[in-house]
This record gives C-alpha cells, structure tokens and sequence, in this order.
C-alpha cells in the first residue's frame, strides 16, 4: 500500500506445489528456456539485488572509504536522531528508532482489533458492502494524498478534529504541530489509512469460514460472544498472522504521510527512521549513515517476516 | 443498533475524505470558517482550475508525467515477471526453488535499502532526472511480487492441455504465448492493476530520482501547491483530489481484480 508501503506486498494465492513437465525435453529447447528468466534477473540483479549488496557494504564503511565494520553502527544507531533517551525525561522527541516502536505497538493491536470487528459488523449488516467502500477508500488514497488529508483533518483553524475536541474544552491547534501530539496525530491518522487492508483480508478470511460451523454452535446454544471468541477468532489464525507482519513492515517503513504531514517535525518529535535515512542520504550527503540505517530496518523487516516465509514454505512441501 | 453502529464508522471514516472535497469546491473564505458550516455555501471550480494550472507546479502536466512512468512500469514487470514465472512453475532445474525464495524474500526490502546506490547507478547512466530510470526502477522493483503471484496462479493451471501441445510438438513459448497466457488474463488483470497503483502511488522512488520542476510527477507536486504565505487549502484538496481520481477510477473499473490480488495471502 504502497503505496510506500509496498514492500511485501498483500497478494498472491498460497503456493499450491509447483508441477513439471516431464522429461523428453531436447537439449536444444532446454537451453532457449534461459531466456524465459534472463528479462526479470538482468532487472532484479541491476536495480535490486546490486544496490542491495552495494548499500550493506556502505554501511561497513567511514565516508573516508575505510573499513570500519560495526563501529558505523554503534556510532549511527546511538545518534540522537534514531534514540534520544533524554526523551523519558523532557518528553518528545525520543528519536526515530523509539518513534517507529511507539507507532507499531499502538497501531497493531488497534489495526488487527478494528480491522476484525469491522469485517464481522459488516458481514451482518444490511449495505455492508457500501461501507466498505467508503471504508476502502483509505487504501487507494495515495500515501502522499492521505499525509495532505490528514495535515488539514489536524489543522488549528480549519481542521475538523481540533474544532470537535474544542467542544470538549480542548484548547484548539495545529495537533502535527505541537511536539507532544504529532506523533500520536500522524498515529490515528496511519490507522484510518491502513485498517481497510486489515478488514479486507479478514472479511475474504470469513468467507473461507462454512456456514455449518457457526450453525452447529448456534444450536448448542453458544452466545454470539462466545462464537466470536471460540470459533471466529481461532478459525482466523493463519489470516492474523498475514495481518500483523504487513502491518509490522508497514508500518516499520512509514514514510510518506511523515513527509508531507509534518518532514518528521516539529524539532524531529515524529521523526522515523524511514525518513531519517532519506535525511542522512539526501539532505545530508551522509551515505555510510544513510546506509545503516537502511540496512538496519531491512533486518528488522527479515526478521519479522520471517514466520510467514515459514508458512509459505510449509505449503510448498 | 447494529446497524447504526456500521453507518456511524462509515461516517467516521468518510469524514477526511469529505473535509477534503468540501474544500476543494469551495472559496478559502469558507473553508477557514470551517468546512462543515453551511450558513453560506458556494461551490466553485476555481479551485480545481488553480491546481490545474498552478504557476509553480501545474498538476495537469505532473498527471501526463505520472502516466508516462505508470503505464510502461505496468508492462514492463508484468511480462517480465510474467515470463520467468512460468519459467518457476513449468521448468526443473538445479536451484530453482532457492533462487525462487530468494526472489520471493526481496519482496520485504524497504526502497530505503537502495535508494543511495541506485541514484549512483543512475547519474553513472545519465539516467537521473529522466523517465526511463524510473520506469526501470519501478519495474525491477514490481518483478518480486508480480512473479510470486504469477506463479502462484500458473500452478494451479491443469498441466494436461501443455503436456498435449508438447506432444504434438508445440515449443515452449508457443505454449506459453497461445495456450497458457490467454487462461491467465484475469492474473494479468490482477497484478497489472496492483503494479499501476503502486507505481501511480509512489513517493520516494519519484523524489529521489526526479527534480526538474518540468518533470516532476503528480505526487511530487501535490506537495507543492500549498502556497507561499498561507496555505491555500482550496487549491492543495482540488490538486489532492485530482490525483486521487485516478486509483479511484481504476479501483471502481478493476475492483474485482484489485481485491483478488489484496486478499491472495488468504485466499485460494
């Protein structure tokens, strides 16, 4: 989504076993086959898998040229820009590594809940499918157009959400433009854009649920709760999980609606590191730095996907 | 009750959206009194005429620029990808099932991880600032998944009918060109469809690797109609708002594809 978000990308079937035509093939044919691959690795391997390579091997390096192994890393990663501890003291920022953290632990719990309850709501509800329209809409909003959208939704003078909580006698201002709110705006902001891609795949995720299931529990007199707990929810494990690691890495390169809404300000208070590396490598000229932190998020971003690589794998054998 | 529910966070949601049209099609007098007052309403376009034409950064040529990059980045990776994917799913050989992995894992890279060594690789080109690097990018970029899902897709496809055109002599891209491709149309569709969103969408690659105020792409200039003293909000939602109708369009003619491509991971 990605706009920015587009890394591992939501698609694509379960790997059924793949099956081979069966031998007999001439040597001859079997060569030509070469060029079936050659037009998609010439690609990968030029624009991909080089710059890769070429961007974890900066991150070893001084900008001298000089070896330096971790020593960049131990330097980068205690910068105040990624973590700031006298954040717990002062308050924002607390750096864009702690920022990235706060963001995830809020909105996936949140994502995963909203996203659950909406596609179970809907399913039930008569026009359902209207509502999720509008609810989709989040999700081909350009990240770009949703960072504009939600600069005016938090504006001071013209934003609406300001204006509603001014109700309440919370003084009005620009909510991206104070340090103790920006991050937490761009946050609730995140989660209208994102949580349509969570109802979505639970909503295909209910329908793979057959109807003799819920009507067994009905008949043995089973509350609608207790349905939701005990049948709903374990039933829709395996589409969790997809679930929490796109959100995770999601949310783990969030770039652009930081961009636009707030450039990671004010004094850095919603930075992330998404948006610190393009700083170190594009404002700053600092490509060894730019370079871990990349290569920093890649292996956070491994690591996490990790299981459902397992998953995958799993339905290959 | 429940009901009631459902409409209330379908109106929660819509809210942005709405602010957002409502100030597009009205005069800044109106907005800054808040968009949600109607006591006087006027609609105008004027603020959709100003982004168009916006002196600093026109949306109208960045819509014909995005075009430009979006559509040869569709076609490029979906016959690529589309090619070797058949490849995966058909052919046997030392390796396969790791390199397909391999491919497979590069799908969880953030663009961060090649940002640096690609504007390198394209000043070495003297493909910066143009079109062609970036379509080329976003099409490497695109391979990954749309070669996951193709696969995917050419598996489940009976194998009889190929084995019978073997026989009968057929080579393999005439099996793959008159015989398998027409049954994958609705994959085509699927990730054509995901491929021009993502590359319509798209922020970063753009920024990093565009800057001529003549070239830059609808994304990139929405940014850049806020205005100088104040911001213009009317003329910042029309430019938004013209944007956006592309994915929209295209979601509403595509929907059935688009939604086939999102829920794959869960989904037979």
């Amino acid at each position: 989504m990605r706009n920015d978000g587009r890394l591992l990308r939501p698609g694509a079937p379960q790997v059924p076993v793949s099956r081979t035509c069966p031998g007999g093939d001439s040597v001859g044919q079997t060569r030509g086959r070469i060029f079936f691959f050659l037009p998609a690795l010439i690609l990968l391997a030029t624009f991909v898998v080089y710059p890769v390579i070429n961007t974890v091997w900066l991150s070893f390096q001084t900008p001298e040229g000089e070896f330096a192994f971790f020593k960049n890393y131990v330097r980068i990663l205690s910068e105040p820009e990624i973590v700031d501890l006298r954040g717990f003291k002062r308050g924002f920022p607390y750096g864009a590594l702690i920022h990235n953290i706060i963001w995830i632990v809020i909105h996936l719990p949140l994502t995963v809940m909203l996203g659950l309850i909406l596609a179970v709501i809907l399913r039930d509800v008569k026009g359902g499918a209207v509502i999720k329209s509008i609810i989709f809409l989040g999700m081909v909003t350009p990240m770009v157009v949703g960072g504009i959208i939600l600069r005016f939704l938090f504006d001071g003078s013209v934003g609406i959400l300001p204006s509603f909580l001014s109700l309440f006698g919370v003084a009005k201002r620009t909510l991206t433009a104070h340090p103790d709110t920006a991050l937490f705006a761009l946050i609730l902001g995140s989660l209208w854009l994102w949580t349509p891609f969570s109802m979505v795949l639970y909503s295909a995720g209910l329908e793979t649920i057959p109807d003799y299931v819920y009507e067994a529990a009905v008949i043995d007199g089973a509350s609608p709760l207790r349905i939701f707990f005990m049948i709903t929810v374990p039933l829709l494990k395996p589409v969790t999980g997809v679930v929490v690691t796109m959100t995770f890495l999601w949310v783990l390169k969030i770039f652009d609606i930081v961009y636009v809404a707030t450039m990671g300000g004010p004094g850095g208070s919603s930075n992330v590191l998404a948006l610190q590396m393009y700083m170190y490598a594009f404002r700053e000229f600092n490509a060894n730095a730019a370079a871990v932190v990349a290569t920093f998020l890649m292996l956070i971003a491994l690591v996490v996907s990790i299981p459902t690589f397992r998953a995958l794998r799993g339905d290959e054998s | 009750m429940l009901h009631l529910v459902a409409w209330l966070i379908a109106l929660i949601w819509l809210i942005p959206f709405l602010g957002v049209f409502m100030a597009s099609i009205r005069p800044l007098s109106e907005i800054s009194r808040g968009w949600w007052r109607f006591d006087s309403f006027t609609p105008t376009l004027k603020n959709y005429v100003g982004a168009w034409n916006h002196p600093a950064a026109p949306i109208s040529r960045g819509m014909i620029n995005s075009l430009r990059v979006a559509v040869p980045a569709t076609i490029l990776p979906v016959l690529a990808a589309s090619v070797a994917a058949y490849g995966f799913a058909r052919f046997s050989f030392r390796g396969r099932d790791f390199l397909f992995m391999l491919i497979v894992a590069l799908m969880t890279l953030p663009q961060q991880m090649i940002a640096v060594p690609l504007f390198r690789i394209m000043n070495k080109l003297g493909a910066v600032d143009s079109y062609t690097g970036l379509m080329v990018v976003h099409s490497a970029w695109g391979i990954p998944w749309i070669l996951y899902f193709m696969r995917n897709y050419f598996s489940t496809l009976p194998i009889e009918i190929e084995e019978a055109a073997k026989v009968d002599g057929a080579s393999d891209w005439r099996i793959f060109l008159q015989i398998v491709m027409p049954m994958a149309l609705p994959a085509v569709a699927s990730s054509s469809v995901l491929q021009f969103m993502w590359v319509w969408s798209d922020f970063f690659l753009a920024l990093i690797l565009i800057y001529s105020p003549t070239k830059l792409l609808a994304t990139q200039r929405v940014p850049l109609l806020r205005g100088v003293y104040h911001v213009d909000w009317g003329v910042l939602a029309a430019g938004s708002i013209i944007v956006m109708t592309v994915p929209i369009i295209v979601f509403a003619l595509m929907q059935r594809y688009y939604i086939r491509g999102m829920v794959g991971w869960v989904s037979k």
